[in-house]
């Protein structure tokens, strides 16, 4: 059955017809033509997919596009502004925090919504103090913050740093 | 040589870019008018033949454009040694999770749905699909991959072992592997009048068109592949597999622009994969800790349809000093897909045994294993008996001991404790051969002095698109600002694949003769000044006739710190060190870039990765990433690798060796050996997982 939704991606209002069992991943894909956002597996468990649902991360793969019609939606081709590269973006060129480049579109919105996630003080499976006013974002949390988001190429090494760079100068800013 | 000021910079990606912002296209991205979208249905059994395919429900589901089976696939042409790719040309099945079916519809969702709609009941016959050492079939291939001599042997191993003060005989396992690159294979097809054009995750589209032409009877100029950013490869994406000849036949039979992306469970049985490999070693040394024998005998397996033969034992030929040697290599042939090349063939696997074996065999002889590697260092080539065109494990071994601490390293296993973990450190030996293939460059300047570099070269995350751009400034001896690259495509001058680590070696050799070639006729014809029209040369070069000379090798060192839980048998790897000996490297910060990520996949290999076969029924059990695991970002602590000055000048004209599969050769080794030294539990198969320490006493 079709559906005829708006789906609002990187702050323009798409109206398209969709399958009810179209996933998110797949409308961004194959009916608008957004490509950022990688098909890795289609069953959530390698994050190429990754793309903000109203700030949050999460796999598009996962999600019903039908389900998010009343959504604020991003993607990697969102996160750039007309400035140049996000921060996360530059970071990870600097860096070397990628190989082929299929998962960097879904790290990259991964780890701009993770930096956000601490900032409330959300804790992961390695956060020592539970209790703590604030989350100290060591790299052993970098890496278990990251997980979800698989590089076969084994950037990782260079992601941490990359990511572990912004997230310095974003603390920064914020104690400014 | 060259001289170098960009080549060795550490110059960001040229490609970065585009690819963090979502701009670089991947094969299946690419925009067809009207196009329809492809699915693939795989068989259940893995021997037998189809007894009937009903595709009636399917056909008529709305929106459904065609189906195709073995009964109404357009007749292909392949050759017996390609025959995997035969596909739907025929009843006959060969293994679990071949294609019996292709659904093309409207949209990949209705694809879907039909391809579940096919009905294909099979007769079915008695599968074998075990390796084994023991079976009675095994026989010995006329050669194996890259066309090494299948068995080799010098003097009488089993009398020098006989005699030997110190002896070590073991066996050896490692599983099946899928090279699992992020990218799903893909490809979008269009047929038009004048020919064929696939967009496609390839590594090298060169190598594809002469397979696709062959099938569908065209001239090779009529098919044109396009496949600049892909998303991985490993190896799985350098030869012709059956998607690619599926989209192609279901763009022809539709009439229309065809996409096919499979999907992740596809990938297991259609892609290729590393054969298990059982390796028996066998070691003998004199009581001074020199080797008087080395014995490396492989079992593998191949499919029935095509002989793929793995170099197992290669290395081994080339690695230590020892007057009695011998390699053998025996396949079986099972009712399998046919495996074939994934980072290292040979090398890897080969590696692992070989280098676990040393660290047996430097304990049983009472020496530290670096200094036993040392100890053991051939003059020249015992393979060839040519001289090395350069060597220098025992230096990349000394500077690894400096850097990781190794000096004083008490020799005890289960000797330390921090809390719930036993640490253990390890040291493994890594290499790779040194080899180039013929290639073409053209190279055109235009008056405003840019200069355009065009080669079908190929870059699936391997830096191409930056080191062959610095490769080309120094050649012409332009800043890299006025070099504008075009690769990844068969409409550009011939060239080799990237596969081998032969890849920046072979384009970069033709890139440079590109070079000398132009700046020789705008020199000698135009007298240093460029025609209104421009000016353009042909670069162009074959194997490399040092080769005949020299042996010609890259090596390592890695250096392993693990920590083993010693209630729950967990193992983490806080230290990775490899220090390397690889030539000149192009670009520090993604040749850098290129070894730590082989090394992070031989941790891997070492940990997590193996795929399940079910002998009852002939499939991969576990044929996604939830129960495939690959090394995670959390699985991955401190990973370095550095190296040493080493100037070749019998390479190349560049010096480089390459770089692309050093970096996973010996890291397994290195990891298990560490696991020994923590726990004095000895893992010879891998992967090590926590039930191979728990139910063991050291």
């Amino acid at each position: 059955m079709d559906v005829e939704i708006t789906l609002r991606v990187n702050g323009a209002a798409h109206r398209l017809s969709v399958d009810t069992r179209t996933s998110l991943l797949d409308a961004l894909r194959e009916r608008l033509g957004i490509t950022g956002p990688k098909k890795g597996c289609d069953h959530g468990q390698c994050g190429a997919c990754t793309v903000l649902i109203d700030g949050r991360r999460a796999n598009s793969c996962l999600a019903l596009a039908v389900a998010h019609a009343d959504t604020e939606l991003t993607t990697i081709e969102g996160l750039a502004s007309e400035g140049g590269l996000h921060a996360m973006q530059a970071a990870f060129v600097e860096h070397d925090g990628f190989q082929c480049g299929y998962c960097t579109p879904g790290q990259i919105c991964s780890a701009v919504a993770m930096l956000r996630e601490v900032d409330e003080g959300w804790p992961s499976y390695v956060t020592a103090d539970l209790a703590a006013p604030a989350i100290a974002l060591d790299d052993e949390e970098i890496r278990e913050r990251m997980s979800g988001n698989l590089c076969r190429c084994a950037a990782y090494a260079n992601i941490v740093p990359a990511i572990a760079g912004v997230a310095h100068r974003h603390a920064e800013g914020s104690r400014a | 040589m060259i001289a170098t000021r960009a080549i060795g910079a550490p110059l960001d990606r040229i490609d970065g870019p585009l690819k963090v912002t979502g701009a670089a296209k991947y094969a299946f991205e690419y925009p067809a008018e009207n196009a329809a979208y492809l699915h693939l249905v795989q068989s259940t059994i893995a021997k037998g033949r189809i007894a009937s395919v009903d595709a009636g429900a399917a056909r008529l589901l709305p929106g459904v454009i065609a189906v195709l089976t073995h009964e109404n696939a357009p007749r292909i042409e392949i050759s017996d040694e390609d025959a995997t790719l035969r596909v739907m040309q025929s009843d006959a099945i060969a293994y679990v999770g071949e294609i019996v079916a292709a659904v093309v519809a409207e949209t990949s969702e209705i694809a879907r749905h039909a391809a579940g709609l096919v009905a294909v009941t099979y007769e079915e016959h008695a599968h074998d699909v075990e390796l084994r050492a023991d079976r009675p079939d095994l026989y010995a291939p006329e050669k194996v991959n890259a066309g090494f001599a299948t068995d080799t042997r010098e003097g009488d191993v089993g009398a020098a072992f006989a005699a030997a003060a110190v002896r070590h005989d073991a066996t050896y396992t490692t599983p099946h592997y899928h090279n699992n690159p992020l990218e799903p294979h893909a490809t979008v097809a269009l047929w038009n009048d004048d020919g064929l054009t696939l967009y496609d995750a390839n590594q090298g589209p060169h190598g594809i068109v002469d397979d696709v032409a062959k099938a569908f009877g065209l001239p090779p100029e009529r098919v044109r592949i396009i496949s600049p950013y892909v998303g991985g490869g490993f190896g799985s994406k350098a030869f012709t597999h059956p998607p690619v000849i599926v989209a192609a036949m279901a763009a022809k039979v539709a009439q229309r622009p065809v996409k096919l992306a499979i999907t992740r469970h596809q990938m297991f049985s259609l892609v290729g994969y590393r054969t298990p490999t059982i390796q028996r070693i066998r070691l003998a040394a004199g009581a001074d800790g020199r080797l008087t024998a080395i014995a490396h005998e492989v079992v593998e397996q191949t499919s029935k349809l095509e002989e793929y033969a793995e170099q197992t034992a290669v290395a081994t030929r080339q690695m230590y000093a020892a007057p009695n040697r011998l390699t053998t290599h025996r396949l079986a042939k099972l009712d399998v897909p046919t495996p074939s090349i994934f980072r290292a063939p040979g090398e890897t696997p080969g590696m692992y045994a070989l280098e676990c074996a040393m660290d047996e065999m430097a304990i049983a002889c009472g020496l530290d294993p670096v200094e036993f590697r040392i100890r053991n260092e051939p003059e020249t080539d015992p393979d060839t008996k040519h001289p090395f065109s350069s060597r220098n494990l025992v230096a990349c071994l000394r500077e690894g001991a400096r850097r990781f601490g190794w000096d004083g390293r008490d020799p005890a296993p289960r000797a330390r404790r921090e809390g719930n973990w036993y640490v253990g450190t390890g040291v493994a030996a890594s290499t790779y051969p040194t080899r180039r293939r013929p290639s073409n460059a053209t190279i055109r300047v235009d008056r405003e002095g840019r200069y355009d570099v065009l080669i079908d070269a190929s870059d699936i995350g391997t830096g191409t698109w930056t080191a062959l751009t610095q490769i080309a400034a120094d050649a012409l001896e332009v800043p890299v600002e006025r070099v504008k690259l075009a690769i990844g495509d068969s409409a550009l001058p011939k060239a080799p694949n990237a596969g081998g680590s032969m890849g920046i070696v072979s384009w970069g050799s033709a890139i440079v003769d590109a070079a000398r070639k132009l700046r020789a006729r705008l020199h000698d014809d135009f007298g240093g000044v460029v025609p209104a029209d421009g000016l353009e040369a042909n670069g162009e070069t074959d194997k490399n006739p040092e080769s005949e000379r020299f042996a010609m090798h890259a090596y390592g060192a890695q250096f392993a710190e693990v920590r083993v839980d010693a209630d729950t048998g967990e193992v983490r790897v806080p230290r990775l060190l490899g220090v390397f000996a690889v030539g000149r490297i192009m670009n520090a910060k993604t040749g850098r870039s290129q070894l730590i990520g082989g090394m992070t996949m031989g941790l891997s290999m070492a940990l997590h990765e193996e795929t399940v076969l079910d002998p009852r029924f002939g499939h991969y059990v576990n044929h996604d990433l939830a129960e495939y695991h690959i090394a995670t970002n959390a699985d991955t602590k401190k990973v370095d690798a550095v190296w040493i000055d080493e100037d070749d000048p019998h390479v190349n004209p560049m010096g480089a060796k390459g770089i692309g599969e050093i970096g996973m050769t010996g890291t397994a080794a290195a990891i298990a050996n560490a696991v020994h030294h923590a726990t004095g539990i000895r893992v010879r198969d891998l992967p090590i997982t926590l039930d191979k320490l728990l139910l063991r006493s050291p």
